[in-house]
């Protein structure tokens, strides 16, 4: 009833084309820009701030990355975690090296290492697709894990192979509370969402739709391979390294390689095919399920007073969680993102479905 | 029927409120319970690491349940404790971290050494000390930089150190080790790559030669890794392994015909879940004992009575004394001596801060008599702390396994001071040049 375009007309190209057509949408955008950045800050306590909001709002962005590369373009990517440490360590080492470089810069400067990597990995997605490319990218994955570990020179020197950053700070600002670090973070999701969300609207997202739809057909029709292709891989990685940049700089601190393995790769994966493919929401949907719900069920007996085996409660975690994973994908193999859309149009109708 | 069903999904409903509210405050419920001094138990009983996590965890749990069960706390203080499943994983123990601190963590004791890389950093903000015994950052011995990390009675460093003295008594004097081979098998991870700058420190030294062979985390596969053993013939391998690493090198070694006898493994690989499974296959082996073992002490002897005969054991009954265990025993014995120690500065019966407990931790004095009063006799050798020296000891034997239990196979050893403390001022003054610190005053070390 409240949920409905009636009356709402357009009256030139740009209002038909924004982002959210519908008047209630912008809203709610808007409330909920509201909520993350003066609510949230302002009410969430350490604990929700550091362990549950920064991972989330990271892993969003790495999972946004990703989804351009599978969701949006359906090259299967399985080095994510390898592009994510590309970021970290590429920033890690413009930080440290170069004197009096912004953090920002450096972020930035680390995301663009990735995309040269990530372009790098791309290439065989020319001659190849489908799990032959998963295996290709799984390369990506396991040649970044073997230099991180081994060639001195990326660790700085590091006699443990382990590397950290402290004291940051933007325009003079430090970031070391809770509440900075995740305005850092939102600040960061928020500006990439918005160029992804842009991106994957214009003729470029469309090229790649249209590629992952049937390559074939796309090239017929005037879309070429190697730029649809090697852009998706160039902007993929880009986002996944600042996500990566972040996660390091941002959320440990101190890190070596273990961080970016390929169970970082899989969790990404997964919280792209479980937000949905193809959906900018579906980033946040997934990284929302896969980060905040093995913590919320970790923590279920004891808010509930029961006493558990740590063991027990670890194993039951993981259970009920890969259980909630087949449930989902069997109710709705297109992912949250699209049980969201379903709720949406039915609200639409709603109370008069026929 | 139906006022019933309404009322429990009302119920319900307030649970889950609940339950969210405690997400968003976080801390609340915990520090209502006042009077209860509060350690967070940082563990992992599953995943590749559990078959040695495990015992560990499970001697820090029942120590503190001892001292509950006993003497009724820390003067009067109940110990309340809490145990958070890291997995070994970095990010869990950070999430972990983060959960126990809001609950009124006063020190923790993160039993990974990734973790405590990470944390290392979080600690000083947050006013939280991290007790490593045998782990960690070796610079961090260093009190002087690091105010709040406590690598008691050893490091990777003094570990190595300790190795390569007992590898030269064995040859016949440090002369001798020239020429030698001396192969480091390592867990490819900032645990396994630790000891490297003292082995290269030693290898100037005595001129022996070093060859460092990584296996990838977590270690199960090791073929190409004992390959390269066969290929280089080394005189001894240092085996530098944590969890499944460990038993899985010593099969491999078996499988290559490699003298188990020539074996050495650091302290994390010299427990019971290490051997057991090879049996046999890994007599002569010997590996590093930071402590004793064995039920014959009297602390044991108190845990099961206090503790495991009430039903309150946190594992099987047998493996209380075990290696592991008696080592995680003996880091809640030091947690709780040092808050029993600040108690005696800031009042005894009350419940100790952070930084309160860190106080007692770096003014530890636990010397025979006191360890002979708790029971815990000769299972380590005295320790003391102090503002400059975070370590307190360096003692360690080796002992042997003869396919059924461990044999203490040498005297008690110690690391070089003169090698390693310019090793490790050098390595916190590098640390705190890259992160912009400065030295502790002498004054701070009053406070």
């Amino acid at each position: 009833m409240l949920y409905r375009e009636n009356g709402q007309f357009k009256t030139s190209y740009g209002a038909d084309q924004q982002i959210f057509p519908i008047a209630q949408d912008r809203v709610a955008m808007l409330l909920l820009l509201a909520l993350a950045a003066v609510v949230v800050p302002g009410l969430a306590s350490e604990y929700l701030l550091r362990a549950i909001l920064i991972p989330f709002l990271i892993l969003s962005l790495a999972a946004l990355g990703l989804n351009i590369l599978v969701g949006y373009c359906g090259q299967i990517s399985l080095g994510t975690g390898g592009f994510m440490a590309v970021g970290a360590y590429a920033a890690f080492n413009f930080l440290v090296r170069v004197d009096g470089l912004p953090l920002v810069a450096a972020i930035l400067l680390g995301g663009l290492c990735a995309t040269v990597v990530g372009v790098l990995f791309g290439i065989p997605s020319l001659r190849i697709r489908g799990l032959y490319l998963a295996v290709a990218t799984l390369a990506a994955q396991f040649f970044c894990d073997w230099a991180f570990l081994r060639i001195k020179w990326l660790t700085h020197d590091s006699s443990s192979g382990s590397v950290g950053v402290s004291g940051l700070s933007v325009l003079g600002m430090p970031i070391e509370t809770p509440v900075q670090k995740y305005l850092f973070c939102l600040a960061f999701v928020l500006v990439f969402g918005l160029i992804a969300k842009n991106l994957v609207r214009g003729h470029i997202g469309r090229s790649w739709m249209a590629m992952r739809d049937m390559d074939v057909a796309a090239a017929v029709i005037g879309i070429r391979p190697m730029a649809a292709k090697l852009s998706a891989f160039a902007v993929s990685s880009f986002i996944v390294g600042v996500a990566g940049a972040l996660w390091a700089f941002i959320h440990l601190g101190s890190w070596e390689p273990a961080a970016f393995s390929i169970d970082r790769s899989f969790q990404l994966l997964f919280m792209v095919i479980i937000g949905g493919l193809g959906s900018i929401a579906g980033a946040f949907f997934g990284a929302a399920f896969l980060v905040v719900l093995p913590i919320v069920l970790d923590n279920l007996p004891y808010w509930f007073g029961i006493p558990i085996d740590t063991a027990l409660a670890s194993h039951l975690t993981t259970m009920i969680f890969g259980a909630l994973i087949v449930f989902f994908l069997i109710v709705e193999p297109h992912g949250l993102a699209r049980l969201w859309q379903i709720a949406k149009e039915k609200l639409r109708l709603w109370p008069f479905p026929h | 029927m139906k006022p019933n069903k309404t009322s429990t999904i009302a119920a319900r409903a307030a649970l889950m409120l609940a339950a969210a509210a405690s997400l968003l405050g976080g801390s609340g419920a915990a520090l209502a319970q006042a009077k209860e001094q509060f350690i967070p138990l940082l563990v992992y009983r599953t995943g590749p690491y559990a078959p040695n996590g495990t015992p560990w965890a499970n001697g820090k749990q029942d120590y503190l349940k001892l001292i509950n069960a006993r003497d009724g706390g820390i003067n009067g203080v109940k110990i309340a404790f809490e145990e958070c499943e890291t997995g070994y994983a970095t990010d869990k123990g950070v999430e972990c971290y983060e959960r126990m601190k809001g609950k009124g963590a006063s020190l923790f004791d993160p039993q990974a050494t990734g973790i405590t890389f990470a944390l290392t950093d979080k600690v000083p903000v947050d006013k939280i000390p991290l007790i490593t015994l045998g782990y960690g950052l070796s610079a961090s011995q260093d009190g002087n930089v690091f105010k709040w990390n406590f690598p008691m009675m050893g490091s990777y460093w003094t570990a190595a150190d300790m190795l390569i003295q007992h590898l030269a008594k064995k040859e016949g004097g440090f002369d001798k080790l020239k020429g030698r081979k001396i192969a480091l098998v390592y867990h490819d991870s900032p645990f396994g790559k630790e000891p490297i700058p003292l082995l290269e420190e030693r290898q100037k030294m005595h001129g022996f030669e070093l060859v460092k062979i990584p296996v990838t985390a977590p270690g199960v596969e090791q073929k190409s890794a004992w390959l390269q053993v066969r290929q280089q013939r080394p005189d001894y391998v240092l085996l530098w392994g944590w969890g499944v690493m460990n038993s899985t090198a010593l099969k491999e070694a078996q499988a290559t015909g490699y003298p188990r006898e020539k074996m050495y493994g650091v302290w994390w690989a010299g427990a019971e879940p290490d051997v057991k499974d090879v049996g046999e296959g890994a007599k002569g082996y010997n590996a590093l004992a930071l402590n004793g073992h064995g039920q014959q002490s009297r602390v044991m002897q108190d845990i099961l009575k206090y503790v495991h005969e009430k039903g309150q054991g946190s594992g099987p009954k047998d493996e209380v004394g075990s290696v592991l265990y008696t080592r995680g025993m003996i880091i809640s014995m030091l947690s709780v001596e040092a808050i029993r120690r600040a108690q005696e500065r800031f009042g005894k019966g009350k419940v100790m801060t952070g930084e309160q407990v860190r106080w007692g931790l770096e003014n530890l004095a636990i010397d025979q008599k006191r360890l002979d009063a708790l029971g815990i006799g000769t299972l380590i050798r005295p320790i003391s702390t102090s503002c400059q020296d975070h370590m307190g000891s360096t003692w360690a034997r080796v002992h042997t396994w003869d396919g059924s239990k461990w044999n203490f196979s040498s005297d008690w050893l110690q690391a070089d001071e003169q090698i390693l403390k310019p090793m490790v001022k050098a390595a916190a003054d590098k640390y705190a040049s890259d992160k912009k610190l400065t030295r502790r005053a002498p004054a701070d070390c009053q406070s």
